[in-house]
Formats: structure tokens, C-alpha cells, sequence
């Protein structure tokens, strides 16, 4: 089946290709052509093409010059989409190699085609559209998605690691290529010491985000995935300073004029670039989660004030000649919090899938080029300099890591193993930050450009081929240090114990540490910036994702309206006392806020990254998934009639819907929606109890969703339907039917939030009342008022992070 | 305390027994001076002199844990009124971080004293299990910070969590299988796999003091 698609999509690309071959070939016809004609050649091609028809008025013509840009850079991305498609069809590449792997052979077979077609590639790669272009998109997607609280408890340790990383390689592999260089032998003699530092800051500058999808998969500890993202994020910032003082300083007078002011000038310059970059960030950053605050009228600006304002950070930073890296991401980080909790949810998931899409554009185009410089004339084959680049990047790497966590290890009360070592080590791969950097080297200033490029080519080919590739079964092979998935309401619990011991004992030991520092944030955060930078009619809590929690739940609450707590009440659960006072819209609220305020940090635990996927995919379906099989339990349960005990087993109609595939989605939605309104209510907690063991044998298979966790062990407890009990009430039918439909508007916003309402209602489960007549009527006017906001609700993403 | 041969023996006693060094027994003994003003016991009011403490939504239950015997190693429950500098420093030894010479029976050992710590925080009337009454004030007092929350709220999150500890730790229940409350082995279960050894520690204890405020 699968080789059968791919074999269709086979076929497709080799159709593209065709096309592009034709376009090729039409193009150097037509250059031919409109060279007889340039002395009349216009912008507008229709006058050019009369014009040189001799006046005759010809039906069909073609002019492929208008359009060649734009084409060639569509066909090159459609191209790489294809690709990845295929790519993820064979099941099995994926897990083989990196996907990085496949956009260079992708690359690399449209450099072929356009240099075997002897076609002039359009020049979309120049410095200004790289770096205010192409770049952009790649940073800022790098920033909104980082972890927050796994990378700033890791900041310290993180900072030390790239920087001072960075710097190590840089000026090691520089310095031992200068004394390569220095050896006649090579015939190297003409590269100059400035020059060879600056290709040591260009090849230091790493990107692991194919090892970090590796790393992913393989769910390692949470310190080693945030040092390794970490120093991606900030690689990327601290690399291009480097080569921007470089530059400078080759751009300066005579490379014998440098003196040590102008050195200290360039320290001097980092600093203030990279600081300022990240004090600008954080300002804009402000700047547009204020603006955001406003938008409640008019959501659909809202993913073009969040993308605009971090553009014109880095616009602004690059005015200044500060880091506009740095300032983007810093930006990004800073905007996301308070934007996530004002923007609806369209706003959001437009924002998440845009930024994506647009990152990934940009990786596919650098890719592609870099393919495209490959098969080309423009290389120079140097064996040792090429040869020792490789040799000093990987030595040079195992060396800095070795040493810098050889300290920090000292002041961490996690130190690194030496297996972590090896593996951060070992994920250093190149890519196209190193390539465009090189690329975009003035000729004038470095007349060996093009060994440069050639060596930069081969490492970069090296690392993400080989390296890529070996980096799963390393990681296997070494067997690191596995991090704790299991996400529940439990766990929260105990680490904001924990958290607040924690504080607690060091305030009375008198220590100042990190919880400190971020409890005063996190204080100040709440008494401030929350009161400017978020909407006014927000809970207090102000996420939002509660209500739709809250929504869903009192929805599916009603159409199971009747279903009883348990009379066994077996774990002192005073439900029934309170069951009344539940559903007042005040108390809705709070209890929103309190489930949001406690669920919040849950979110924040989880760092799930991966550029070529938003990697909640699998985790929505899930939910979604659980979420119809639920309404689809309560539908069976209906219909077998009332007051049933809720100790019956499931019947295996329950049970087949366990192996249903994600596609049934829809069916299965409607059949439930249908069941709900015409059953009664449900008694076999057991059917719902099913629908517990397919989140977890999922959630064991997709190994970087824990976005399920979480769910499954809510869900589990509705299992334990011998706390609750259920008795029909034939009376809420019609009820049931309203249920129904405001279920169905509740299921348009994200249904990942569907399945965490489910289980908080399976939990509130045994809270639900005795389905008085009266209550179903209150619990909908807080949802007609509040049904208004569910679009508004951004929330999924805070599972994902 | 000056240098090492002047250290009187009651202090290398103390060294020994809870395992923290000399320059940590010094700082905490200042700190302990400070707290107690310059008694030789604590009472829980002392604690007041904290002001930063007063923020912390649990800090009943901390100044509490401080205070209770299990703790203390001294009985089976209640609590002490007043407590020397010796009881001080054992309650600080449950936050000394995991050593890297430790091996895995001592490392076992330690995390399990670190989680029956925390286990008699949250089992306040020491019946050994974590009833749902004790959960849903643990939780309460938890989100006591937070002025927008109900305790309605709370609890239902308390219900929660506590429905989710019973089919962790229980698995399936029969129809009228009455889940008491967490014991100890269910809370151990509960915490298995999460490193509860990187987490409860004090960084502090491992360094040297840095000069503290006041």
C-alpha cells in the first residue's frame, strides 16, 4: 500500500521534473529569442513579444522570462513538499534518517537539473533576502515554540554552554586552521588569520534540529534536550554576531592594523549586540501582547500583529546593528505567553501553522540552494583544508563540550554524564545557517570564497548524512537517561508541593536561588503585566482554554444529563451536597480558573520540538478520538436503557471501537450526536472505561505526546465508574438534543481541548447531579453566555509545548 | 567557629549524623540564630521572622513539617513545640542532594526518606494514608494564593487527582471496593520514574555559603 503511493508520488515528481525540464528548455529557447529582440525589449512582455513580432498578432505566445522567479521558487518548494510527503509515506525513513537529509538530496537533484540543463538559477539567495528574508521566519519559529520553564531553569547552564561553546569552536577551529593554512605544503599561504577566524565562526555555527527530532523520539531527559535546543536557539544569534564583527574588522583597513582597541571594541560590540538584541525582543515583545489585548473585535489582525511586530524587532535590531536574531527570538519568547491568552483560537492556530509553514519554506529554499551550489562550477577542492575543517569541527566539538561541562558540572545539581556529553557532542550537526553564511561571502574580501563554500558543503554534508543518520542508534545504543512522561493532575500536584517547599526551605535557609527569582517573576508578573497585557473580560487566570474546558464539560454533562453520582460514594466523595452549588457561573468561572491556574504549568513541562511538524498532530486526533469514542459509549449506554448498574462490563461493541482508526472521526461524531439526544443516560462506565486503554496504548506508541498523559489518567478514574453511579433521566431528553448541538459548536475549536474537557467532566463525573430539571437550564445559560468564547480560546498549544 | 581544630566536638557530631559539612553547619547555624533570635530553640511563631515566607501558600504545612516528631525522628507522631538546633538541621538534611558517591541502596534509602517527608506533609493527621479530607486541604492551600479560586475548585481538582491516584495505585476496583486514601506504597508508586531526587534538594546545601541577607 504504501509502496503503491509511492510509487504515485514517484510519478509526480518526475513529472515536476519534466516540467521544470521543459521550462528549462523553453527558457534557453526563449533567451535566445528575446536576445535578437533586447534592443525593444519592455517590462511589459506583451509589447515586447508584438514588438518583435513583426507586427503580426500571433494567438499563442510564451514568455517565460515574467514569471521565472516566482515559477522556479514555487516548483523548488512544491518539489520539497512532495518530497517530504513520499518521504513520510515509506514508514520506515523517517526513523532512518533526518528529514534535513532528504531536502539536501532534494537540493541536490534540482542542482543537477539546472546544471545539466545549463539554466541560469534565478539569484534568490543574496545577502538582503537571506537575512531579512529567509532567515526571519526560521528564528522566530525557533523562538514562539521553545519550552519556557525547562529552558529557564536550564538558562544558566544553557548560556554557558553556547556561548561560551560558540566562542571555543569559533576560535579553535579558526586558530588551527591558521596554523594549517601556514604550512607551504597546502598552498594555503594566502589565507590570512581574519579569514580563517571568520570560517571558523561560520562552520561553528550548529543546527540540531535534526538531532533534536531524533533526541525527541527518543524522549531523553528534559536537561540534555534543553541544552541541546537551547544552544541552537542561541547558536544561531551568537554565530552571525561573530561574523558580522569579522566582517567588520576584514572590511576595516589592512588586516595588520588591527589593534588590541579595536579587539576590545569587538568584545565589547558582542555584548552590547547580544544583550541589546534581547532587551529590544523583549520590548517589542510587549509591544505586541499590549496591542493583542485590543483585538477582541477584530481577530482577524490578530496573527498579523504577532508576525509583524516580530519582524520589525528584527528590523529594528538590524538598524542598530544589534543582533536581530537574538531580539526575534527574545521577542517570540516574551510576546507568546500574554498573546496566547488574548488571541481566539483561530488567531492561534493560524499563528502556530503560518509561522510553520512559513519556517519551513525557508529551510526548504536554503536547502534547495545549498543542492543547487553543490552541483555547480563554483568550487574549489583543497583536500587539506577541506580535510582538517572536518577533522577540527568534530575535534574542537568534543573538546568544548568535554570542558565546559567539566565545569558546569560543578554547579549543577544535575551533572551531565558523560553519556549526555557524548551525545551533545555528537549532535552538532551543520546546516543551513553554516551554508547561507558562507555563501553570502563578499568576493572582494575573500578571493578563496569558494574553498569556503566547498568545505562548508562537505561538512555540512558530513554531519547531517552521517552523523544524522548514526545519532538514533547512538542514542539507543547508549541508552540515555529517559525522561518521566507520565503528565497527570497527580504530578502537578506534587511539584508545585515541591516548588513551593523548595522556596519555602530556601527562604529559611536564607538562599537566594532561581525559584526565587522566578516566584518574584512570577509575582510581579501577576500583580503587573498580566493586568496590562491581558484582556480586561478574561477570567483571572486569564487562560482561556479553561472555558472551553468547562464549556465541553458542562455540554457532555447535559447530555448525559441524569447520570447520578454514585450512591457508593466509596471515597467519602460528599458529591451530592455540593452538586447544587456547582453550577452558578461564578462558580464555573473559578473552578475554570483554579483548573486552568493548576493545569497551566503542565504544559510548560513538556518540550516537544520539531520544525517539520507541529507536534501536536497526533495528539489532537487522540484527544478528538477519545472524545467520539466517549460520545459514542454514551450513546451505547443510552441506548441499553436506564438505571443501568454502572458495574456492568463493556460490551464489545465498546470494545471494537478501541481498534476504530483515526479516520472514523466523523461518522462516529454524528452517530453521537444523534445518541445523545435520543438515550437516556449512560450506565456503562465501562464503555467509557474502554476508552481508556486506547489514549494509553497510543500514548505508549507516539512517544512524544504527552499531551495525552494527561488524560489518561483522568480518564481512568471514570473506570472506577464504582464511585459513580448512573441513573437515566428521561425527563432532560429534549435537553439532550440542545446538548447536542451546542456540543457540536463546541467542537469546532481545537478537539484537543474536547478530550481534556472529556476528562474533566469524567472526573466531575461523580460530581454530576441527580440531573434535576433545574439544573441543565443553568448550566446553559452560563454556556449560551460563554459558548461565545470558545472561539476565542487558544489553549492547545499549552498542551503541547 | 574558626578554623577546623577548634571545632568543637558537638558540631563534628552533628556533621556526622546528618551528613552536612562544616561550613554548611556553620551557615545554618547562624541562620538558625537568626531564626530563633539568638534562643536556643525555635517555636513556631519564630518562623514569622521570614518575612519572605509569608508568600508561600503552603507555609503552614512547612513550618508545620518542621515541627512534626515523624520528621524528627523522634516518634510516631505529633507535634513538638520547640525544637534545638540539632532537630533543625535534620529536618535541612532531607534537602541535601543526592551524592554522587552514594550507591543505589543508599540512594534508595535516601530518596524514600525524602518522599516519606513530603508523604507526612500531606498526612497531616498521621493515619498513615493520605485521605481524600487531607488531599483536598493540601490542594486548597496550594492554590490558597491564587484569590480568584474557590474552594469549590479545589476540591474538585482534590477529587480529581484523587480518582487518579486510586486507579494508578489500585488499578481496577470492584463495584464496592472502597479506595481509603494513599498510603505510603502508593504514594511511592505514584512518584516512581519522576526524579524526585533532582528536584528535593536545596541547591544551596551544596556550595559554599553565600552570604545570606541580614
Amino acid at each position: 500500500m504504501g509502496s503503491q503511493i509511492l510509487m504515485h508520488v514517484n510519478f509526480l515528481y518526475w513529472l515536476l521534473l519534466t516540467l521544470k525540464c521543459s521550462f528549462a528548455a523553453t527558457y534557453s529557447d526563449l533567451s535566445n529569442l528575446s536576445s535578437n529582440s533586447t534592443s525593444h525589449y519592455k517590462p511589459d512582455h506583451h509589447e515586447a513579444d508584438s514588438s518583435a513580432q513583426d507586427e503580426r498578432l500571433y494567438v499563442f505566445t510564451v514568455d517565460y522570462n515574467y514569471v521565472q522567479i516566482p515559477c522556479e521558487v514555487t516548483l523548488w518548494i512544491l518539489l520539497a513538499s512532495l518530497a517530504k510527503i513520499g518521504f513520510r509515506l515509506y514508514h520506515r525513513l523517517p526513523s532512518l534518517m533526518p528529514e534535513s537529509c532528504l531536502l539536501i538530496a532534494i537540493g541536490a537533484l534540482v542542482g543537477a537539473i539546472i546544471f545539466g540543463t545549463d539554466h541560469k538559477s534565478p539569484p534568490v539567495m543574496t545577502t538582503n533576502i537571506y537575512f531579512l528574508y529567509l532567515l526571519p521566519p526560521i528564528v522566530l519559529e525557533e523562538g514562539y515554540f521553545m519550552p519556557t520553564r525547562p529552558f529557564f531553569e536550564n538558562f544558566v547552564s544553557i548560556l554557558w554552554w553556547s556561548v561560551l561553546g560558540s566562542l571555543l569552536n569559533a576560535f579553535g577551529i579558526g586558530l588551527s586552521l591558521y596554523g594549517i593554512c601556514q604550512i607551504e605544503a597546502f598552498g594555503l599561504t594566502d589565507v590570512n588569520l581574519l579569514q580563517n577566524l571568520l570560517f571558523g565562526s561560520m562552520i561553528s555555527a550548529v543546527d540540531p534540529v535534526a538531532a533534536l527530532v531524533v533526541l525527541e523520539e527518543a524522549s531523553v531527559n528534559e536537561q540534555l534536550y534543553m541544552m541541546i535546543f537551547g544552544e541552537s536557539l542561541l547558536n544561531d544569534g551568537i554565530t552571525v554576531v561573530l561574523y558580522n564583527i569579522f566582517i567588520a574588522f576584514t572590511q576595516m583597513h589592512r588586516y595588520e592594523e588591527i589593534e588590541s582597541v579595536d579587539v576590545l571594541a569587538g568584545f565589547a560590540r558582542f555584548f552590547v549586540v547580544g544583550l541589546g538584541g534581547v532587551l529590544f525582543g523583549i520590548a517589542f515583545g510587549f509591544v505586541s501582547a499590549f496591542m493583542t489585548r485590543f483585538t477582541q473585535n477584530i481577530s482577524a489582525i490578530e496573527p498579523l500583529l504577532v508576525f509583524m511586530f516580530s519582524y520589525l524587532s528584527y528590523l529594528s535590531a538590524e538598524i542598530l546593528y544589534i543582533s536581530g536574531i537574538l531580539a526575534m527570538t527574545a521577542c517570540a519568547v516574551t510576546m507568546k505567553k500574554y498573546v496566547e491568552e488574548n488571541v481566539s483560537q483561530n488567531s492561534y492556530t493560524t499563528i502556530k501553522y503560518f509561522m510553520k509553514m512559513l519556517s519551513s519554506v525557508s529551510e526548504t529554499l536554503i536547502f534547495v540552494f545549498m543542492g543547487v551550489s553543490t552541483v555547480g562550477r563554483n568550487h574549489e577542492w583543497n583536500w587539506a583544508f577541506i580535510s582538517f575543517t572536518l577533522l577540527f569541527c568534530s575535534i574542537w566539538r568534543v573538546l568544548s563540550v568535554f570542558v565546559l561541562f567539566y565545569i558546569s558540572n560543578k554547579f549543577r545539581t544535575y551533572p551531565f554524564t558523560i553519556k549526555d556529553q557524548l551525545i551533545i557532542a555528537y549532535s552538532g550537526l551543520r546546516g543551513a545557517s553554516s551554508f547561507s553564511l558562507a555563501f553570502l561571502l563578499p568576493m572582494h574580501l575573500f578571493p578563496r570564497k569558494n574553498m569556503f563554500i566547498t568545505a562548508t558543503l562537505v561538512v555540512i554534508y558530513f554531519t547531517v548524512f552521517i552523523q544524522g543518520i548514526t545519532i538514533g542508534p547512538l542514542v539507543k545504543y547508549l541508552d540515555v537517561k529517559k525522561t518521566n512522561k507520565k503528565e497527570s493532575i497527580n504530578e502537578e500536584i506534587h511539584m508545585r508541593m515541591m516548588d513551593h517547599l523548595k522556596a519555602g526551605i530556601e527562604d529559611i535557609c536564607g538562599h537566594w536561588s532561581h525559584y526565587q527569582l522566578r516566584d518574584k517573576f512570577k509575582k510581579f508578573d501577576n500583580k503587573y503585566l498580566k493586568k496590562i497585557l491581558i484582556r480586561e473580560n478574561q477570567p483571572k487566570s486569564s487562560i482561556v482554554s479553561l472555558y472551553k474546558k468547562m464549556e465541553i464539560k458542562q455540554a457532555i454533562e447535559m447530555a448525559e444529563s441524569g447520570i447520578k453520582s454514585s450512591a457508593v460514594s466509596t471515597v467519602s466523595f460528599h458529591y451530592r451536597n455540593q452538586r447544587i452549588h456547582r453550577l452558578s457561573p461564578e462558580e464555573v468561572e473559578s473552578m475554570r480558573d483554579m483548573l486552568a491556574h493548576s493545569l497551566y504549568q503542565v504544559r510548560q513541562r513538556t518540550p516537544s520540538y520539531n520544525r517539520h511538524n507541529l507536534p501536536t498532530e497526533k495528539s489532537e486526533k487522540q484527544a478528538k478520538e477519545i472524545l467520539i469514542r466517549r460520545q459514542n459509549s454514551l450513546r451505547q449506554s443510552i441506548r441499553k436503557g436506564n438505571s443501568l448498574p454502572w458495574g456492568k462490563p463493556a460490551s464489545t461493541k465498546n470494545v471494537r471501537f478501541l481498534s476504530l482508526p483515526y479516520g472514523t472521526n466523523h461518522p462516529a461524531r454524528r452517530k453521537a450526536r444523534h445518541g445523545a439526544s435520543t438515550g437516556d443516560s449512560s450506565s456503562d462506565m465501562d464503555s467509557v472505561s474502554s476508552i481508556m486503554f486506547s489514549p494509553q496504548l497510543q500514548a505508549g506508541s507516539f512517544g512524544a505526546n504527552r499531551g495525552q498523559q494527561e488524560m489518561v489518567p483522568m480518564e481512568r478514574f471514570d473506570r472506577r465508574g464504582k464511585l459513580l453511579d448512573f441513573a437515566a433521566q428521561r425527563g432532560s431528553l429534549r435537553k439532550k438534543d440542545q446538548a447536542g448541538r451546542i456540543r457540536r459548536s463546541a467542537f469546532m475549536p481545537k478537539p484537543q481541548f474536547d478530550a481534556v474537557f472529556e476528562e474533566e467532566i469524567q472526573g466531575y463525573e461523580s460530581e454530576a447531579e441527580e440531573g434535576a430539571a433545574s439544573r441543565p437550564t443553568v448550566k446553559w445559560a452560563a454556556e449560551e453566555r460563554n459558548v461565545r468564547h470558545f472561539h476565542k480560546a487558544p489553549s492547545p498549544p499549552f498542551w503541547r509545548k | 567557629m574558626g578554623s577546623s581544630s577548634s571545632v568543637p566536638a558537638e558540631v563534628q557530631e552533628l556533621a556526622a549524623k546528618t551528613g552536612f559539612t562544616l561550613e554548611q553547619i556553620e551557615h545554618l547555624h547562624r541562620r538558625f540564630k537568626h531564626i530563633s533570635g539568638d534562643q536556643p530553640t525555635i517555636r513556631k511563631e519564630s518562623f514569622d521572622r521570614i518575612p519572605d515566607l509569608e508568600f508561600n501558600p503552603i507555609r503552614s504545612k512547612i513550618v508545620r513539617a518542621f515541627f512534626d516528631r515523624r520528621n524528627l525522628r523522634q516518634a510516631q507522631g505529633g507535634l513538638a513545640d520547640e525544637i534545638n538546633f540539632e532537630d533543625f538541621l535534620t529536618i535541612m538534611s532531607y534537602f541535601r542532594p543526592m551524592e554522587m558517591n552514594m550507591d543505589e541502596e543508599q540512594l534508595d534509602c535516601f530518596r524514600k526518606e525524602k518522599l516519606k517527608f513530603l508523604f507526612h506533609m500531606y498526612d497531616a493527621d498521621n493515619d498513615g494514608k493520605i485521605s481524600l479530607q487531607e488531599y483536598r486541604k493540601v490542594v486548597e492551600e496550594l492554590l490558597s494564593r491564587n484569590p480568584h479560586l474557590e474552594k469549590e475548585s479545589a476540591r474538585s481538582i482534590a477529587d480529581g487527582a484523587m480518582m487518579e491516584a486510586a486507579s494508578i495505585c489500585v488499578g481496577q476496583m470492584e463495584p464496592d471496593q472502597v479506595y481509603e486514601g494513599i498510603t505510603f506504597e502508593d504514594f511511592l508508586k505514584m512518584w516512581q520514574g519522576s526524579d524526585i531526587d533532582t528536584k528535593m534538594h536545596v541547591r544551596f546545601l551544596n556550595m559554599e555559603t553565600i552570604a545570606h541577607c541580614h
